[in-house]
């Protein structure tokens, strides 16, 4: 049984870090459905969010195998997160419009641009939710759709 | 202080009491070069061959337990000396090594001799750094020689800029240091080791399954003391040879592959399996659903990730094995009493019986495991053994009377044909008053024969002993087993003259085709002390047995072979 996991890496934010992290994945055969990474602030460290899909003896391995690397700090799994991602989306203003505001309010989402022949919405939700209103944005013939990986933060 | 940065990676090594390192110099890495020869505190031996660098830094590593050093350069320098970095990290062997590489201002570029080595080394070390700034260059070394040896011991990379091996720096290099993303857990927790103990009360068939672990965490004398104590039998992975004497009654022989009946009974039969620094290699566990079905299972390693990565673990104790042993020793001579097993070592010992290790001598052709046997007879404790890989490596781990850790040298997890002849030199190195004998096949001879030079010139005696077959032995045992005796490219009928080869190095070359010769070529080749081979014809068909096939089960060993 697959199941989808969120895990959040602290590692020394150095030269190389992101390949040894990408290669051990890539190296031992892992999922990586999607990957986030930025520097903590104030600090030399960066924290990866990695969203990756297992049965459990892999995913207990993965978590084992990212606190082996020599410059990771810590490794949070199996806890209660907040996660969210975000997806912009380009859609043509050549077309009827009517609907789009009450489905972006459905889904907290704004107007990030607007411009002469299209706009840019912006959703900031959980992964299915974003699943959910790509597949609703389609009557729209989007031009175009960007889809960030997960950020997650432990809730407790 | 103020250094080159060529000068401090000489000092660092004088500061980390490195006597011996092995070699080749090349355009990248020559400002290190010009600073070795200006020292004189350890001594450079020139290997042939960066790959036998490695391997010889790697065989002072597993003979001495202390760090290896090898320098090479940059592009194909480096890349000659991956295969004995996976070699060692593999097999969990502090090494480490130094290569040069283009300057900094030119990465990037495709410059001459240019590879991305660290992107290259980083799946087949325990670390690795490219030094980017000479004022970090000491804290580098400092923490790759830390790496190296610490936790679970593995190969470190430290790939140095030619730019930065000229630039002057402040060196200031730590007495001690503390890596906060990198703590090793070395004290094993006491309510596990409780727990653990009590199973092995409660069992009526345990069996000690020792790891190499137990020879890289300097704990063969406790564990010696918990197997007389308990009086549970033990069977050893092949990295974990010497860890018990070979005569020790309770030890069943190796499991595996190409174990012994008895061990690989053991296994399936036991009801607790105690697991001492294995890592349940694929060579050892057979056919994982029928993998000691009926047992529960004790392991205890330093490294997280070896724990369940492969079965399933009723009692993970995460600790080096020496300080775990010392916990577990007093709380198991409290409550253990070794008659409880009474039944379980005699039925053991029938399968020992039934089926013990040996070989048909029909007279005619001399045996290569005959050679091993008469060659342990001969040397015995006095000698440490390399070897190579394939059948002869096999032979040797069952036939040779291995007494001590670190007594036997061999690639166990990459299985590098080659290592043996320059990995004995780095043995030699490091354990001077032992003799050491490499055993080898005519097919891994070759692939680092040119290290004849390398010992002639820095004299370093090695005894290199061939058992040839004129085959690729084990590809052709599974040729003749599973693939209808189609000898596909395993036929090395077409060989060199060993004994002029060797005299045209400089080298002593024996042939022998009788057994009263081949006693002679050895112990001359003792008493001589000078670098030799001796080329042992061998009966051209003989097979490894037991054999579990890949993906077999451990109980279904094929014992004998008829054509």
């Amino acid at each position: 049984m697959k199941e989808r996991k969120i895990i959040s890496v602290t590692v020394l934010n150095e030269h190389g870090v992101l390949s040894r992290i990408a290669g051990l994945f890539a190296g031992r055969g892992y999922n990586i459905e999607s990957l986030t990474v930025a520097p903590i602030l104030d600090t030399n460290f960066s924290r990866f969010t990695i969203v990756t899909k297992g049965n459990t003896k892999v995913l207990e391995q993965i978590v084992k195998q990212l606190y082996k690397l020599i410059p990771t700090y810590k490794v949070i799994d199996n806890k209660e997160v907040v996660e969210k991602e975000m997806a912009l989306v380009k859609i043509p203003l050549d077309m009827n419009l009517s609907g789009l505001d009450a489905l972006l309010q459905g889904y907290n989402g704004t107007v990030a641009n607007s411009g002469e022949n299209y706009i840019v919405l912006l959703v900031a939700d959980d992964s299915k939710r974003i699943n959910n209103f790509l597949k609703a944005i389609k009557k729209y013939n989007p031009i175009e759709i960007v889809r960030s990986g997960s950020v997650a933060l432990e809730i407790e | 202080m103020e250094l080159t940065g060529s000068q401090m990676v000489i000092e660092a090594l004088k500061r980390e009491g490195v006597k011996t390192a092995f070699g080749y110099p090349g355009g990248a890495i020559m400002n290190v070069y010009d600073e070795i020869y200006k020292q004189d505190f350890f001594e450079h031996i020139l290997t042939r061959h960066e790959q036998a660098a490695v391997h010889a830094a790697d065989g002072y590593a597993r003979a001495t337990g202390e760090v290896g050093v090898a320098f090479v350069t940059s592009g194909p320098g480096f890349t000659n000396a991956v295969t004995g970095l996976a070699t060692a990290y593999m097999d969990s062997i502090p090494i480490v090594v130094i290569s040069g590489q283009v300057p900094i201002t030119m990465i990037g570029t495709d410059a001459f001799q240019e590879v991305d080595a660290v992107g290259i080394s980083r799946p087949c070390t325990k670390h690795n750094f490219l030094v980017k700034n000479v004022n970090e260059l000491a804290t580098i070394l400092k923490e790759a020689f830390y790496i190296a040896k610490s936790g679970r011991p593995g190969p470190v990379h430290v790939d140095i800029p030619k730019d930065v091996t000229a630039q002057i720096g402040k060196f200031e290099y730590p007495e001690t240091i503390s890596i906060p993303t990198y703590k090793p857990t070395y004290k094993g927790n006491t309510k596990q080791i409780k727990k653990a103990v009590d199973a092995m009360r409660h069992a009526d068939r345990p069996i000690f399954y020792l790891g190499g672990g137990i020879i890289l965490s300097e704990s063969s004398d406790l564990v010696r003391e918990l197997v007389s104590f308990t009086q549970i039998p033990a069977v050893e992975t092949l990295m974990a040879r010497g860890s018990l004497r070979h005569d020790d009654p309770l030890l069943l022989g190796m499991l595996g592959m190409h174990g012994s009946y008895a061990a690989n009974m053991a296994m399936s039969e036991a009801d607790l399996i105690i697991a001492l620094g294995p890592r349940f290699d694929d060579r050892v566990t057979g056919k994982l659903s029928e993998f000691a079905k009926h047992a529960k299972i004790i392991h205890v390693d330093i490294d997280p990730s070896s724990i369940g990565k492969i079965v399933r673990v009723d009692y993970p104790i995460v600790g080096d094995l020496k300080n775990v042993l010392t916990q577990m020793l007093p709380i198991a001579k409290e409550k253990i009493d070794s008659s409880k097993y009474e039944n379980w070592r005699e039925l053991l010992n029938r399968y020992n019986q039934i089926h013990p290790l040996g070989y048909e001598d029909n007279g005619k052709n001399i045996k290569p495991q005959w050679v091993i046997e008469k060659t342990g007879e001969i040397v015995g404790e006095k000698a440490v053994i390399s070897t190579d890989v394939g059948q002869h490596q096999m032979w040797t781990a069952q036939f040779y009377p291995f007494s001590y850790p670190r007594q036997f040298i061999t690639s166990g997890g990459l299985g590098t044909m080659g290592f043996g002849f320059p990995a004995a030199i780095g043995a030699k190195k490091g354990k001077e008053d032992k003799i050491v004998i490499n055993f080898s096949g005519d097919g891994s001879i070759m692939m680092n024969i040119q290290e004849l030079m390398t010992a002639v010139e820095s004299k370093i005696p090695v005894i290199n002993i061939i058992l040839n077959n004129n085959f690729l032995g084990m590809v052709r045992q599974w040729q003749t087993f599973f693939y209808d005796k189609r000898y596909s490219s395993t036929d090395l009928s077409m060989q060199p003259d060993f004994v002029m080869l060797s005299q045209s190095f400089g080298a002593k070359g024996y042939r022998v085709e009788t057994k009263e010769d081949f006693e002679k070529a050895l112990k001359e080749a003792i008493e001589s002390n000078v670098i030799t081979i001796i080329d042992v014809v061998v009966d051209r068909l003989e097979n490894v047995l037991p054999m579990v096939p890949a993906g077999g089960t451990l109980y279904n060993m094929m014992l004998e072979y008829k054509d």
